[in-house]
């Protein structure tokens, strides 16, 4: 396992299920979302879940696929996302009236999508290193 | 959909977890023992698909019918989809794949109480 630098395999395997979780989560969430919801005075709930879902399903694809740049920028995107919006939803509940995979740090989704980006970046950084070296 | 049939599923569920994580750690391979018992879960949630279904036809309850039965359907496909990706990686981690996918089935079990129950959005 630790000569192979490919995303997608050992450990990455259960990552890339984890966010095939998490992408199955937010996309399905947001259709839904956006199918009943979508007369709703404040749309920033939803627009934010369907990017969440984005970010999800790209991020699954990329690990899954070894595209190792593109798993970088959705995996930072995901992490920016979860502190900002954690911290904004935190400070100003009123700006999120539904609830989204991010809002309060993930709480609604047992933190996971705080610790996620984490163990994503560790893990592209490790895979990352092994190709190198 | 009572609590019982809730709970129970995640019980199984998470029991299976359990099973599937003792071979992670373990390093065992994909057993049949292991197979046969995400199997098991498999043909519960097969039932409980099918009676949820009956049972959200005949209910006068406010439940919201398309969210209810995507998240059965969601939890019916789950377990083949873990058991191909298992067996597929030779690594430790195959049975890691069965173990975020069975935690992920009793997620989703108390959710669907949730939903029946119509106190989740």
């Amino acid at each position: 396992m630790p000569e192979r630098s490919d995303t997608s395999h050992g450990f990455g395997r259960a990552l890339v299920a984890v966010y095939a979780v998490f992408a199955l989560a937010a996309a399905a969430r947001s259709i839904f979302q956006l199918a009943t919801k979508v007369e709703s005075d404040t749309v920033v709930p939803y627009v934010l879940s369907a990017f969440a879902g984005i970010v999800y399903v790209l991020a699954t694809w990329a690990l899954a696929h070894n595209l190792q740049g593109l798993a970088l920028i959705t995996i930072g995107t995901e992490l920016v996302g979860v502190l900002v919006v954690g911290v904004l939803s935190l400070v100003d509940g009123d700006l999120f009236p539904d609830e989204t995979v991010w809002s309060d740090f993930g709480r609604g989704y047992g933190f996971i999508p705080l610790v996620l980006p984490f163990v994503g970046l560790w893990w592209l950084h490790r895979t990352g290193d092994t190709r190198e070296g | 959909m009572t609590d019982q049939v809730a709970y129970g599923v995640a019980a199984l569920a998470i029991a299976v977890a359990f099973f599937a994580g003792w071979h992670m750690y373990r390093r065992l391979e994909f057993s049949n023992p292991l197979f046969y018992a995400v199997a098991v879960l498999e043909v519960v949630l097969v039932v409980v698909l099918a009676g949820g279904s009956i049972v959200l036809g005949r209910t006068s309850r406010d439940v919201d019918g398309v969210l209810f039965v995507s998240y059965l359907v969601s939890m019916v496909a789950i377990p083949p989809a873990a058991v191909l990706w298992g067996i597929a990686e030779k690594s430790r981690w195959g049975t890691g794949v069965v173990v975020v996918a069975m935690l992920s089935i009793a997620v989703l079990a108390v959710r669907v109480l949730d939903i029946w129950k119509g106190t989740y959005a």
